[in-house]
């Protein structure tokens, strides 16, 4: 029997409230803002506990100081910042060079269609993973400072350890989203593990493996331009001394070199991303 | 088929990028050129690195045993400070982004408000956090005010952008509907672009909240309070476990607050 | 020659995918392995070269025993087993030559390989059977600049490379049309014949199956229900194996696309003449 399309018996009576959740639903949202906004007053006031009114107000005349103290930049001071810029650069590329060495066997030690032990090993690379991403390259940068001496060396090793933990992290993912498909088929002629690795894995990852490297990069190009200010050597060096002596049309300078170097260097890793693609 | 027909025996794979043989040595020939020089210039002091050995493997054992309590105190000033503008530098950052991401969305604004937006948008995102708390702290004084200060602004360029991206991508079928029924521009908004954004734009504040507790840690190096100036003074006085309980602190929060917004995000959706 | 003796598989889920399956492909003899989905037919595939490890019984190769090797004996018993996919599993960033030869890994050390220095004669060999399926001109194109049909046929080419003892062919027409699926069925029944080469395949297709096999098994839930002779398999038996309302309406949609097939073919014949 098929049930009748219209019912007869009685009318129907609709609600003429219509609402988007159910009551229940709009408390819990409505508490959970008001937590939010009670959060923020709160904190807000913790964090002002300290501070001095005084100069908040001051403020805008030290903006309006500063400001009218670096125009016009010192193009002059342009020449001496060729060398500290050569030095970025070779802190950025070499650390990512280093970071990507150190990487890789971290990414197939993480990832779970890779690793030789998903109990021990995996939750190991997992923390490496965590812990690189976790710390600043400023602060590897701070620590490296103390403890190799100031110089490009601490720079490169602070760009590198921190890049661990990015191109880790995505490389890990790309090699979990392998097609299994191809990877069985490999194993299915007799393939050793490394035969596998190389074989089924390794191809499929390695767009994904370019453009990691050309991201983190671009990233660390603009993180080297700042190591210089714990003494990491680069441009920041240069940054941090016309700061010491309040030199702010060279301040100015620097500051447009290095904004002109992330331009550049953002559109490079674009077009090489975008060519691999 | 060819029965009688030999076969090579030899096989190489085809270049797939720079096919021409002679462009390929040049591009070899440069980028060794490159690595030589660039090691070249790291001008590295092998007495000094030796010598950091020794205070490297003090810091590690450090890390390995770090030790909370005797600097308890900075510590957990830093760390209020550093959670508490953490927040409310979301909350702000949030705030401004909204009304800027709208008008950073090319779909939805006429083009001078489009151009002012975009512009805010470009500045905050090229300037380094660090760059700007060394201003911050000129103008504002030493304290968390600066941190707190300088994270809104970089969260700003942040999130209005993926926000503004994220608006531009909206399902174009949805908000013709929406327009269709005789809606003003604030009812699109709210019945056709809301709905889609809504989801996106809250995992992006739990990411971005993420950012900027780590980025509070760095702050503090140029005086923006938090818990990167306690860490800065115990490095500065050779106090490798204090700096190492104070990296763990910071290891444990961020994958707290990881695991945190991936459940978040999850039970809002 | 191979021989299964009471091969039964069990996942940890506490399916039972195969129970107590025996029977003996003997040399140049393809055997067509039918069955609703869900009956086994991949499962039993992949544990003969134990991509999936049984939980009971032998699998007899010649003298060894499949089932209970090792991992470097299974290696090397791998490379005696080719194995074509149905979705081609070919590596598709990889060129045509380097799938082909990749059928050579158990052979060679890691760094012949890693290098793709692979011995001449192996080289000469892949370029033999890539002719052979057709493909010559394609040997460094990447795998995925290639069609459908062209894709197995490196599969193909793949397995053969191994100079296999057996050959495992899982649905290897279930993403291909029909006229290129009986191409491709009738190339590896060809080469079967060629080489006298004992082959299991994996069939969804009964008439195709019924059209080429020179043996049918049929399979429902993990066990075997019937076995022998293509002609054999009459009305009854299907109805057995599939259940008798699926197995019509699979008739059904077969002769539609016979009808179907045979009306575009009369149309493109009456356009070119």
């Amino acid at each position: 029997m098929k049930p009748s399309l219209v019912n007869t018996a009685e009318p129907a009576t609709y609600a003429q409230i219509w609402t988007f959740r159910t009551p229940r639903a709009r408390l819990a949202l409505w508490v959970g803002w008001l937590a939010l906004v009670a959060l923020f007053v709160y904190c807000w006031q913790v964090m002002n506990a300290e501070t001095m009114w005084v100069f908040v107000a001051d403020a805008p005349t030290q903006a309006a100081d500063i400001g009218s103290r670096m125009w016009p930049p010192s193009l002059s001071y342009l020449p001496e910042l060729m060398k500290p810029l050569w030095d970025t650069l070779n802190i950025a590329t070499l650390g990512t060079l280093g970071g990507v060495i150190m990487a890789v066997p971290v990414a197939f030690l993480a990832a779970r269609n890779t690793t030789p032990s998903v109990a021990l090993i995996r939750p190991l690379a997992l923390w490496v993973i965590v812990a690189s991403r976790s710390i600043n390259s400023l602060i590897w940068a701070l620590l490296l400072v103390a403890i190799i001496g100031p110089g490009l060396l601490a720079g490169v090793v602070a760009i590198a350890l921190r890049s661990i933990g990015f191109v880790g992290k995505l490389l890990y993912e790309a090699i979990e989203e392998t097609d299994i498909r191809q990877v069985e088929a490999v194993s299915a002629t007799g393939a050793s593990a490394m035969q596998r690795l190389n074989y089924a894995i390794v191809p499929q990852i390695l767009p994904a493996f370019w453009g990691i490297t050309m991201f983190r990069w671009d990233i660390n190009i603009r993180e080297s331009t700042i190591l210089g200010l714990v003494g990491a050597g680069g441009i920041g060096l240069k940054l941090q001394s016309s700061i010491n002596v309040l030199a702010w049309p060279q301040v100015a300078t620097i500051l447009l070199l290095i904004l002109g170097t992330v331009i550049v260097s953002e559109w490079i890793s674009a077009r090489v991303r975008h060519a691999i693609l | 088929m060819s029965l009688g027909t030999t076969y090579p025996t030899h096989w190489r794979r085809p270049p797939r990028m720079l096919r021409d043989r002679r462009w390929r040595l040049v591009v070899q020939g440069a980028a060794l050129v490159y690595l030589v020089l660039a090691v070249g210039s790291l001008d590295i002091e092998w007495s000094r690195v030796v010598e950091g050995l020794a205070r490297g493997q003090a810091f590690v054992e450090g890390f390995l045993q770090p030790d909370f309590t005797s600097r308890w105190g900075d510590i957990r000033q830093g760390l209020i400070e550093s959670l508490t503008m953490t927040l409310t530098a979301t909350v702000v950052g949030v705030l401004i982004s909204v009304p800027i991401g709208i008008g950073g969305a090319r779909n939805l604004v006429p083009a001078p408000v489009y151009a002012v937006c975009r512009t805010i948008i470009a500045v905050s995102r090229s300037l380094q956090e660090i760059i700007i708390a060394i201003f911050l702290v000129a103008m504002f004084g030493f304290g968390p005010l600066a941190g707190f200060m300088t994270l809104s602004f970089a969260s700003i360029g942040f999130i209005a952008k993926l926000l503004a991206e994220d608006i531009e991508e909206c399902d174009v079928h949805q908000i013709e509907a929406v327009r269709a029924t005789g809606a003003s521009w604030w009812q699109v908004l709210h019945y056709a672009i809301q709905p889609q954004v809504m989801p996106r734009l809250i995992g992006l504040s739990m990411y971005r909240l993420d950012i900027n507790f780590r980025e509070s840690a760095v702050i503090g190096i140029v005086g923006a309070g938090g818990i990167g100036a306690t860490l800065n003074t115990a490095i500065d006085r050779y106090e490798y476990d204090s700096a190492g309980a104070i990296l763990l602190i910071v290891i444990v929060i961020v994958m707290l607050s990881e695991y945190g917004s991936s459940y978040l995000r999850r039970f809002l959706q | 020659m191979l021989e299964l003796q009471q091969l039964s598989k069990t996942y940890a889920t506490g399916d039972t995918a195969l129970q107590d399956v025996s029977f003996m492909v003997p040399r140049g003899q393809v055997a067509g392995l039918i069955g609703p989905s869900g009956a086994g037919k991949s499962t039993l595939i992949r544990c003969i070269n134990r991509l999936v490890d049984p939980s009971a019984g032998r699998i007899l190769l010649g003298e060894t025993d499949l089932a209970q090797v090792g991992r470097a004996e299974l290696r090397r018993q791998r490379r005696r087993i080719g194995m074509i996919f149905q979705e081609y599993a070919l590596v598709e960033r990889l060129t045509v030559m380097e799938n082909v030869l990749s059928g050579r890994l158990g052979y060679v050390p890691f760094w012949r390989s890693f290098t793709r220095r692979f011995p001449g004669h192996d080289i000469e060999n892949a370029y033999r059977l890539l002719d052979r399926v057709g493909l010559l001109e394609k040997a460094d194109k990447r795998a995925d600049a290639l069609s459908g049909g062209q894709r197995q046929r490196v599969g193909i080419a793949r397995a053969l490379a191994q100079e296999p003892a057996l050959l495992l062919v899982d649905e290897p027409t279930a993403s291909l049309d029909p006229k290129t699926s009986r191409q491709i069925m009738r190339l590896i029944i060809e080469i079967c014949d060629e080489r006298e080469l004992p082959a299991i395949v994996n069939i969804h297709d009964v008439p195709l199956a019924q059209q080429f096999m020179h043996r049918i098994i049929g399979l429902r839930e993990g066990a075997v229900v019937f076995d022998g002779a293509p002609a054999a398999l009459d009305e009854a038996v299907l109805g057995d194996i599939y259940g008798a309302e699926d197995w019509t309406a699979m008739r059904r949609e077969h002769e539609e696309d016979q009808a179907a097939e045979a009306d575009a073919t009369r149309r493109v014949a009456e356009v070119a003449r």
